[in-house]
């Protein structure tokens, strides 16, 4: 690869990390507020107010909340109405920020068990070897055979009840937990192949036959030699398991089975917007917003992703992440 | 020789189609398991709930009050080909279910796999053959973004474009030809991103090979020695991705029959899932798997004959 080009993706992913900083700063700073505001219905005459610079719905509509931080309320306020309004008559400026704080948690934690369980379960099946392995392996080829979009359902499903109970009357923070768990739970398998392989042909060299013959236990073996050298490959999956995971709970809120309302997810807020332009076209801004946004947070997701794997894995082959 | 040569290839073949079953079955059976366990079922959907009695005749008049019983019976007619009634939808059985919307899923499918192939393959090639120019940092960003674009956006987007503002096309539908192009485009798009993602990576990795030096060396006209020798080896990658990948388009376009309101299947798995349907759960899922272990064979055979060398693996 030419440096010319490499640079250029390194700008992109540079781009990227801003671009995720600058959301994520922004939508922490204004959490105070917008964890209130988020679901303010203003509801007047006219409720899907288009974008415009100057605040549309009066201050007193959203002070409830708010007063002990008035002063940083009235800056925040002026923002209220960049985005527009939806058909609530709720600013979608304080919408779409914990929204993508949401989605990318979501993207995150995915990432984090699908790490846990796909490591897990490919360094075991690699280090028992034999019929363990066989089995193991065969599961991982029978839950690809399973549809996904079928798996999550199901699983969320299954979830539901036993965490309900568990969470005691917060339903929302469960709902949220489920669906984690359930995109997490079925994009692991990606993950435990990869690190079978990675195990196995690094559990014949040299290196770690010299390890077993000073005598070092299966165990020491995995955590000094091994898990270091897997590191690059697990940091390459993970990054690229963030994109999907968002990518996925966005699909699963536009079909209604994600995020509940009135919790906000970039996927929600998107699916709200196509039905709005689906049913009558001109409130475009319900569209437009909640998508550049899931696109913005996706693209520079991927670069980074992208810059990750040139980083750790510059020998990458044809069987990157064909799941 | 070349008889034993045969022999050991449908040898092989008849160990691939056994291990497909096998995988079949250990899908159904899990799938089983997933549906019994886990609580809820379609005559308790919240609103008009049935009278337990009631329940209790209908369970047992499907034999679904014993999961035994229920387990080894529709095993029994699914290889008979007949899934049995389903919950979901009154006056349908699964088999009217699935001969209706399968059809229409595998058009659209194939054909989004189609186009995802006709257009990712040379746009990943001339990323390969013009590394580190600006068409290469073009194409990969166009890759990155088309994998970044979930369907429903560009499905919205191409709809309000074509069918809203220019009325160039009907709003959604099915049935005639001027149905297919948008639905068609919007599925095809993260598939095409990703081959020619993998033609790309594949490509190069074959053009840095000795063969495709010597031939340079030779003196062949560079264009042959692209598309003639190192195509056929640099798709490698990109036909192990097809099976999955045709598998998913054909079954998995829920989010684009949706916005498109095409009556395929994809919009079966998720509402069978969300009643719990049985019937109707064991049976779409039987069909993917089935879809699924089949490409892959398909796939497997193709793989042998690009790469003689990899025909011991089928």
């Amino acid at each position: 690869m030419r440096a010319g080009f490499r640079i250029r993706l390194r700008h992109g992913a540079i781009a990227g990390v801003f671009v995720l900083a600058g959301l994520v700063v922004t939508s922490v700073a204004t959490l105070p507020l917008s964890r209130h505001w988020y679901n303010v219905q203003v509801l007047d005459d006219a409720v899907r107010h288009p974008p415009s610079l100057q605040p549309i719905v009066p201050f007193e509509k959203y002070d409830a909340a708010a007063r002990e931080i008035k002063s940083a309320a009235r800056l925040a306020h002026r923002a209220s109405s960049w985005l527009g309004h939806d058909d609530l008559g709720r600013s979608l400026f304080y919408r779409i920020l914990p929204g993508f704080l949401i989605s990318l948690a979501m993207g995150l934690s995915a990432a984090v068990i699908s790490v846990g369980i796909g490591v897990t379960w490919g360094a075991a099946a690699a280090l028992i070897g034999g019929r363990v392995d066989f089995l193991m392996m065969r599961l991982v080829d029978v839950l690809y055979g399973l549809p996904y979009i079928l798996m999550v359902i199901l699983l969320k499903v299954g979830l539901t009840r036993p965490l309900t109970v568990l969470f005691g009357g917060y339903t929302r923070w469960a709902d949220l937990v489920i669906l984690l768990l359930a995109i997490g739970g079925v994009s692991w398998l990606t993950m435990a192949r990869v690190i079978r392989g990675q195990v196995l042909s690094l559990r014949s060299q040299p290196f770690v036959e010299a390890a077993r013959a000073c005598g070092a236990g299966p165990i020491h073996i995995f955590r000094r030699h091994l898990l270091p050298n897997l590191i690059g490959p697990i940091t390459v999956y993970a990054t690229l398991v963030v994109p999907q995971a968002v990518l996925q709970e966005s699909f699963l809120s536009f079909l209604g089975i994600g995020v509940q309302a009135p919790t906000p997810s970039l996927g929600r807020l998107a699916a709200d917007g196509v039905q709005a332009v689906n049913t009558f076209v001109g409130y475009w801004w319900l569209l437009v917003f909640p998508c550049a946004v899931i696109v913005l947070t996706l693209l520079a997701l991927n670069f980074v992703g992208d810059a990750f794997r040139d980083r750790f894995d510059p020998a990458s082959k044809g069987a990157m992440l064909v799941t | 020789m070349l008889l034993r040569h045969h022999q050991a290839m449908i040898a092989r073949l008849l160990r691939r189609v056994i291990a497909g079953i096998v995988t079949i079955a250990f899908v159904y059976t899990l799938t089983f398991l997933m549906v019994v366990s886990i609580p809820g079922n379609p005559f308790q959907t919240g609103a008009r709930n049935m009278p337990p009695q009631a329940e209790q005749a209908l369970r047992a008049r499907y034999h679904m009050d014993n999961n035994w019983v229920y387990f080894g019976e529709f095993l029994l007619g699914a290889v008979r080909g007949d899934f049995g009634p389903t919950f979901t939808y009154n006056e349908w059985t699964c088999n009217q279910i699935i001969a209706s919307a399968l059809p229409v899923s595998v058009l659209m499918g194939s054909l989004a796999i189609l186009v995802a192939i006709m257009v990712g393959v040379p746009l990943g090639v001339f990323s390969a053959i013009r590394r580190g120019g600006g068409i290469d940092a073009t194409i990969t960003a166009g890759v990155l973004l088309g994998l970044s674009l979930p369907t429903f956006v560009t499905g919205s987007a191409l709809l309000t474009i074509f069918a809203v503002l220019l009325k160039v096309a009907p709003i959604g539908g099915w049935g005639t030809l001027a149905h297919l192009p948008l639905p068609v485009l919007t599925l095809s798009l993260p598939f095409t991103a990703y081959i020619t993602r993998l033609t790309r990576i594949g490509m190069l990795d074959v053009l840095g090979s000795g063969f495709i030096r010597t031939a340079l060396a030779k003196g062949l006209h560079p264009r042959t020695v692209v598309w003639k020798h190192a195509l056929k080896p640099a798709l490698l990658p990109v036909l192990s991705y097809l099976g999955p990948a045709t598998a998913q388009a054909m079954t998995g376009s829920f989010v684009v029959e949706k916005v498109f309101g095409v009556p395929g299947i994809g919009q079966h798995f998720v509402n069978a899932a969300l009643n719990r349907d049985p019937g109707l759960i064991l049976s779409t899922v039987l069909v993917f798997a089935t879809i699924l272990v089949t490409l892959n064979l398909v796939i497997d055979v193709m793989y042998a004959w690009i790469d003689p060398r990899i025909s011991s693996a089928v």
